[in-house]
């Protein structure tokens, strides 16, 4: 993974709740065996007419969504199904970081192992960005290190992320390397376990 | 210190945990199925990783698999391919496969349980979000992703953060045509679709202890649906019963080791929760989904609600684009609307008991013309199960199609797809936009409304028919 660094762009509002990752990738694009050509699947159904034509209203067949790198969502982003297809199509539409209040467990960490960064902002923060965004132009920063994002009227607010994810993400560590590390630990309790562990034998 | 279950297994599978790092979590039951695993088989292959432990994964096919006639060959190359590429990576990472052609093929959920493969006081991963399914008995089971599945493949571990603990107190008794599904149906409009974030909720009183362990895995499939990390339930004689002598659980002087450790595993007297919320099982009523998200649901004699009610701006937007969606408007109940299709199966209604409620409804009477009905046996042994009780004759000729195991319409991966604008009543756990095909539109209930629904051709009350 490289490492993340700091960049300035433009955000690509999308103003619903509880958007599922169903909506993000359908289940109909889950039989590839690869990580690879999920950037036109994107919002497919949201997207694209029955014609398979974008449809001019939705924000990523704007202009101002092409380069975006921020997509603004409404509260409790990425519920549902697992799909790792989800972050796999964000990033490779170029998104870098998602801005919500709130984001579903699975798909907060299923981003943090792809380089896309789930940023929680408060609510009030969440709606500042949704006006600023009635400008297309309008960017803010987003800055790692400091864990901080400059909304488009040039206030610093800090935002959580854990120790670790930040760390991964900043030296571009691969947490299964990481884990592989942990091999006498993992030889060391499995020989002190006893009971279920092998009845599948 | 008291402890509940949630910290009782958490603790008993801690492998390692540095204070700058999340805690190495120790995983005793790995599931596989064709859609999340094959590019986390490529990972091992590019890094020249092995299975830690085969013993301790099992795989199957459901998502993408066709439930019409198994000796005949899969229509749909992608999905063809999908499958066979699940077969060829169990076989060159030595990994038991329960395939296509498996006599135990089922959905992942199903099987496990089964099979006796899950267990009390186990950690239970797999690369799907309704693996919390086999918390019913007492292991803390969550979903996650490829990469995820990536590391458990390779090391049996997980890097995981300790979740808060979460009460779900549910007394009382169930009345007559009030089922599991409508629990949990009633607990996530009540807590919301976010309401468990960050959370492993345990459901606990006299309405869940009366509950067996199909109803249990109903409830507890669901948990993801109100956002939670996992939900479970401790282990008790039901459990114990549900388990002994099957394929996998252990026998003999093993089996009584076993339940010995397993009656340990209740949360202690005075152990404290995070959070808690409680419902009255004696006051639900059969639930049903109007919207496009499991959190938007009433009782089915309720009206649905009315946008104009709602004061926060984006949450009227989402339920004003949802009833848009819906082709639904709001402040009238949903009683009496037409359907088109009743789907009946899934990860949390596919079980035999689910079967035999709606073949309950279902006996002596006919299927609205007008209404395709899909019957979807979880598994291989559910299917068998249903022949031996006679239950496919009794949906045949009440005019349900018969057909293999799989997910089917939960998800629309395979030819079992709703058509733009068509309404379903569902057993399933999604009502998302396109869940169950492109344009589809899902209304969420239980094994019974689904059989009530599909003889009147509307949405129906169970209990005028019972």
């Amino acid at each position: 993974m490289k490492p993340f660094s700091n960049f300035e762009s433009r955000m690509a509002p999308l103003a619903i709740n509880n958007i599922d990752t169903d909506q993000i990738i359908p289940a109909r694009f889950l039989k590839t065996t690869t990580k690879q050509g999920l950037d036109r699947q994107l919002f497919c159904d949201w997207r694209y007419d029955a014609q398979g034509n974008p449809k001019p209203g939705f924000i990523l067949n704007q202009p101002r969504a092409q380069g975006a790198q921020v997509l603004l969502a409404g509260d409790n982003f990425g519920c549902g199904s697992s799909r790792e297809h989800a972050p796999w199509a964000l990033t490779q539409f170029g998104f870098r970081a998602v801005v919500s209040t709130s984001f579903a467990d699975i798909f907060k960490q299923n981003s943090l192992k792809n380089a896309l960064l789930p940023i929680v902002v408060p609510p009030g923060v969440h709606a500042e960005l949704f006006a600023a965004a009635d400008d297309p132009e309008a960017t803010v920063k987003v800055d790692l290190a400091s864990q901080t994002l400059t909304t488009p009227g040039g206030r610093k607010v800090e935002f959580p992320i854990d120790s670790f994810s930040k760390r991964c993400l900043l030296e571009g560590v691969d947490e299964l390397g990481y884990i592989l590390q942990h091999e006498a630990q993992i030889a060391a309790y499995e020989s002190g376990r006893v009971g279920s562990i092998d009845t599948l034998g | 210190m008291p402890r509940t279950i949630i910290e009782k297994l958490w603790d008993s599978h801690v492998v390692d945990q540095q204070p700058s790092a999340p805690a190495l979590l120790y995983i005793d039951l790995h599931l596989v199925h064709e859609v999340t695993s094959p590019q986390a088989f490529q990972g091992l292959r590019e890094r020249g990783l092995k299975v830690r432990r085969p013993d301790l994964t099992i795989a199957t096919a459901d998502h993408s698999i066709p439930t019409t006639d198994r000796s005949l060959p899969i229509a749909d190359e992608i999905a063809a391919k999908q499958l066979a590429q699940l077969e060829a990576n169990c076989a060159e990472f030595g990994l038991r496969c329960l395939g296509v052609h498996s006599d135990w093929q089922g959905v992942v959920h199903v099987i496990g349980p089964e099979l006796g493969l899950t267990q009390p006081g186990m950690t239970v991963v797999c690369g799907d979000s309704h693996t919390a399914t086999h918390g019913a008995f007492g292991a803390l089971a969550f979903g996650m992703g490829t990469s995820e599945v990536e590391h458990v493949l390779a090391t049996q571990c997980l890097l995981q953060r300790e979740s808060k603990t979460f009460q779900v107190r549910v007394d009382g008794r169930l009345k007559p045509g009030v089922s599991a599904k409508d629990i949990i149906l009633a607990l996530i409009a009540k807590i919301g679709v976010g309401g468990g974030t960050g959370s492993v909720l345990e459901y606990t009183g006299s309405a869940i202890r009366a509950l067996d362990m199909e109803e249990r895995m109903t409830v507890c499939n669901m948990s993801i649906e109100a956002g939670a990390r996992a939900g479970l339930m401790a282990p008790d004689d039901t459990t114990f019963q549900y388990l002994r002598g099957r394929p996998h659980a252990p026998k003999g002087a093993d089996w009584d080791a076993a339940v010995a450790r397993w009656k340990e595993l209740p949360t202690d007297e005075g152990a404290a929760y995070d959070r808690g919320v409680a419902l009255d099982a004696g006051a639900l009523e059969p639930m049903i989904t109007y919207g496009t998200s499991p959190g938007m649901g009433v009782p089915i004699t309720a009206p649905i609600p009315d946008p104009a009610q709602v004061t926060d701006a984006m949450a009227r937007d989402s339920i004003t684009k949802a009833l848009k969606y819906m082709g639904l408007e709001g402040g009238k109940p949903l009683l009496g609307r037409p359907i088109d299709v009743v789907f009946i199966g899934s990860c949390t209604n596919g079980r035999i008991s689910d079967l035999r409620a709606a073949a309950s409804v279902l006996k002596g009477r006919k299927v609205n013309p007008r209404v395709r009905v899909l019957v979807v046996p979880g598994s291989q042994e559910v299917k068998r199960q249903a022949i031996a009780e006679g239950l496919p004759e009794i949906f045949r000729s009440s005019g349900c199609e018969w057909r293999e195991p799989g997910c089917s319409m939960c998800i629309g991966m395979n030819p079992d797809q709703l058509t733009p604008g068509q309404y379903s009543v569902s057993t399933s756990n999604r009502n998302f936009e396109g869940r169950q095909g492109k344009g589809g539109r899902t209304f969420l209930a239980s094994p019974l409304t689904a059989a009530a629904s599909a003889i009147t051709g509307v949405v129906t009350d169970v209990r005028t028919m019972l």
